[in-house]
């Protein structure tokens, strides 16, 4: 295998390379590692942690192909590692970030101070598909909306980070993370070791005691569940997982059901009460009395037993108005707002196209710019001008004009680059970060996160639906 | 536990119990083949006509030829009873209740199931059927042994004890019904010793010949039968089969083993209670086919009630939907 000798970082900011040869500080035991590698290794190694993952069952089902057909979700054995210093910038923006985010929501459903100064346009909050009007004057338990965040970062060019997305709802892939560290454990035990990579094993406790802090009062050992729309989610196995890791309960919409203004779950005995949900199922689909009445996988009655206080879910239902994409362009406004100082980590430039201007700008501009539906997410719904064809961009220009409420752009980044094993050789491969915070009693950052890398050559689609695969990531 | 954990978790031993005898079917056909080779077509076609799948057999294949036969019943995915369909039955089960059983038992499951869809599997199940059948069981038995050793002993391993006790206790009724059949021509050689090729491969198939011969010496099809419905010890046997599931019921239901409180408990003691005190003598008197069909058709009474008692809380909330 042709390893780091040929290997050019190219015109990116290369996360583990400084230039042909030359390691970054934190990356030098690795690629002296692979380096010395017999040749033929570096690939048997990553056909037997593609095969520890077949083995372990950690698949995901392909719509649309034949019968039977499950596919791992593709890994690359070559880890991503975030220096203690890029690490220190990250947790501190996060925290930041989403207790502004918490602050903004608990506003915006009650006092709505935020919209009376004018900071965030009121229309704009009551024309997003993900404003829940039934969450109005309501508090969820110690305040807190967004429990569970996992926030897409970028890093351009410069080597700086921005936020990309804020994932408020039912972000998922945090089981990945915690199965590619087993993998790469066994990938690389010595350079791990060596490396004093922090560990990420203690996710699932610390998830625990975020839900486990959301019980109603009086309760003594809560009945915990996590709620899954089914096996047949392409998500099941991290519900499954997290269910396992966390000794409790997974449940299904069908398990449970209202009864005398509690949960109930059905179990062999009987009813039994739950407690505290940690629901992996969109608010559309929760309760069919309240939202979609087609839902099959929710709970009937289950927001009124949440809004009387006798069950606490997590995320909160209404948490999405915080991850409009367009909402999000005044996320710096919000930190500000919220915080009094500025945003310790920056937004990506977006322009908004319901602003006249920046239309204008946009519709100009489709060959450089990336546009993006406001409650689209898996990488649907979005333009990458440079790569799009002519009638594409007419698509989308009539789309955005007949409703430009509904999207916002941003300039393409140059997203960095990890070495990937690419057939016989290491190529660089775009990638993106996605670190998972918990708010429970405190603001927890995990220290690492999902990164994902757009495996085909020169895409920037890091999406696992678009043929993106994951990496482990090390944070010294 | 949850109702619908507990179903899984219960319907997944009995696919894999069922995947095991189907394994068993073919091989104690492959046994008798060796022994008197006979017109091709023949010798399989029985095997089809007890699985009561016929007519879905002759819509897609034109012969009875083994490799036919094998294939409806090994790698069959519109056939629902095939090893294969058991087995991917089997394991969608078990992902729905990977945090309840250990991840030995999963990651034996999944692997037991992603071996048989390799490719190179049906060249081996028809170039070395004695072999490939021989693995179908010992990885069954894997399972069970892991299910034994790794996993507590608390209400979700009762439920899944109780669905390896009646999906067993079901297949080796059939077993020995259609061989009792195929193989006697005539009652009154009931006491005799014929054929004794044949019965061989009858008890092999339910892994009860080195057992049988240590009671019963001579292979009668009297004694044959005897074993395999009334013997309490043989663990393949129906009568030891409907007691281990009982013992699993009241351990679930928390009841003592002389009360009944629920409908599965009335039924399955019930039939454990006949099994007792009834005699072979009787059984053939009455007609063994009549018995065991007989026998069959309660064993699917105990599964109802086990659903009706465990599964299916619809009586109590109507507004819930619940499939199985």
């Amino acid at each position: 295998m042709d390893t780091f000798n040929h290997y050019e970082p190219g015109d990116y900011y290369d996360e583990l390379m400084e230039s042909t040869g030359v390691p970054r500080p934190g990356a030098r035991l690795l690629v002296e590692k692979i380096e010395s590698l017999p040749p033929g290794d570096l690939a048997l190694r990553q056909q037997a942690a593609e095969a520890l993952l077949l083995k372990m069952g950690i698949t995901f089902n392909v719509y649309g192909q034949t019968e039977g057909t499950e596919k791992i979700f593709p890994f690359d054995i070559i880890p991503r590692i975030v220096s203690s210093r890029d690490w220190h910038l990250i947790e501190n923006g996060l925290k930041q970030r989403i207790f502004a985010l918490n602050a903004f929501i608990q506003d915006v459903y009650n006092e709505k101070k935020i919209l009376k100064d004018k900071v965030v346009p009121e229309d704009l909050i009551h024309s997003s598909r993900t404003y829940r009007k039934e969450c109005e004057g309501f508090t969820p338990p110690r305040g807190i909306w967004c429990h569970v965040t996992g926030t897409d970062l970028v890093r351009d060019k410069d080597g700086r980070f921005y936020v990309l997305e804020d994932n408020l709802r039912c972000p998922s892939g945090v089981s990945y993370v915690l199965e590619n560290r087993q993998v790469l454990k066994r990938t690389f035990p010595q350079v791990f070791e060596a490396s004093q990579v922090r560990p990420v094993d203690d996710y699932p406790t610390k998830l625990l005691e975020t839900l486990s802090h959301l019980a109603p009062n009086l309760v003594h050992a809560p009945t915990i569940g996590v709620l899954t729309p089914g096996m047949y989610n392409s998500a099941y196995f991290e519900h499954s997982f997290l269910s396992q890791q966390m000794g409790v309960e997974l449940l299904e919409g069908q398990d449970l059901v209202v009864s005398d203004g509690f949960v109930h779950m059905l179990t062999t005995r009987g009813l039994k009460r739950v407690d505290v949900l940690y629901r992996r199922i969109d608010d559309d689909f929760i309760d069919p009395e309240v939202f979609r009445p087609d839902s099959l996988l929710g709970v009937p009655g289950l927001m009124s037993v949440y809004k009387a206080g006798r069950i606490a879910m997590a995320n909160a239902p209404g948490t999405g108005i915080a991850d409009d994409k367009v909402i999000y362009a005044y996320v710096p406004k919000i930190i500000k707002y919220y915080t009094g100082s500025e945003p310790i980590l920056s937004n990506v430039p977006t322009y908004i196209c319901r602003d006249e201007k920046d239309r204008a700008y946009v519709l100009e501009h489709l060959d450089e710019l990336v546009v993006k539906a406001a409650n689209e997410s898996g990488g649907y719904g979005m333009l990458v001008g440079p790569h799009a064809t002519d009638e594409e961009r007419k698509e989308f220009a009539e789309k955005i004009m007949a409703e430009p409420r509904n999207y916002m752009a941003q300039p393409t980044i140059s997203l960095s680059r990890v070495p990937t094993i690419v057939g016989d050789s290491i190529e660089g491969r775009h990638v993106d970060l996605r670190p998972y915070v918990l708010f429970g009693d405190d603001i927890y950052v995990m220290p690492g996160g999902l990164t994902r890398v757009a495996l085909k050559k020169g895409s920037l689609v890091v999406n696992s639906s678009q043929g993106g695969g994951s990496k482990d990531t090390w944070v010294l | 536990m949850l109702s619908r954990v507990a179903n899984s978790i219960y319907w997944m031993c009995r696919y894999i119990e069922r995947a095991e005898n189907v394994a068993r079917f073919i091989s104690v056909n492959l046994n008798l083949l060796l022994d008197m080779p006979m017109e091709e077509g023949k010798h399989w076609k029985p095997l089809i006509i007890t699985t009561g799948d016929q007519e879905l057999y002759d819509k897609h294949y034109s012969s009875y030829a083994q490799e036919s036969v094998l294939r409806f019943l090994t790698f069959d995915r519109q056939y629902p009873n095939s090893i294969i369909s058991c087995l991917a039955a089997a394991r969608e089960n078990a992902r729905s209740i990977r945090e309840i059983i250990s991840s030995e038992m999963w990651e034996h499951l999944n692997n037991f199931y992603l071996e048989l869809t390799d490719e190179g599997r049906s060249d081996m199940a028809f170039g070395e059927p004695h072999r490939f059948y021989k693995i179908i069981q010992m990885r069954s038995h894997l399972f069970t042994g892991l299910m034994e050793d790794t996993m507590s002993h608390g209400e979700a391993w009762n439920f899944a004890r109780m669905g390896i006790m009646i999906e067993r206790a079901d297949k080796t009724s059939r077993i020995l019904d259609v061989k009792y059949f195929m193989l006697l021509p005539r009652a009154e050689l009931i006491n005799s010793a014929i054929d004794n090729i044949q019965w061989t491969a009858v008890l092999k198939s339910a892994s009860a010949f080195e057992m049988y011969r240590k009671e019963h010496h001579r292979i009668t099809p009297r004694n044959v039968a005897n074993f395999l419905i009334f013997d309490s010890r043989f663990p393949r046997s129906i009568c030891h089969c409907v007691s281990s599931a009982m013992i699993c019921l009241h351990r679930i239901s928390g009841t003592t083993s002389d009360a009944a409180h629920n409908l599965a408990e009335k039924r399955l003691g019930r039939l454990e209670a006949d099994l007792e005190y009834t005699d072979i003598d009787e059984v053939i008197d009455q007609g063994m086919h009549e018995y065991l069909d007989n026998l069959q058709v309660r064993l699917n009474q105990v599964d109802v009630a086990v659903g009706a008692t465990f599964f299916n809380l619809q009586p109590l909330i109507d507004s819930v939907t619940q499939e199985q």
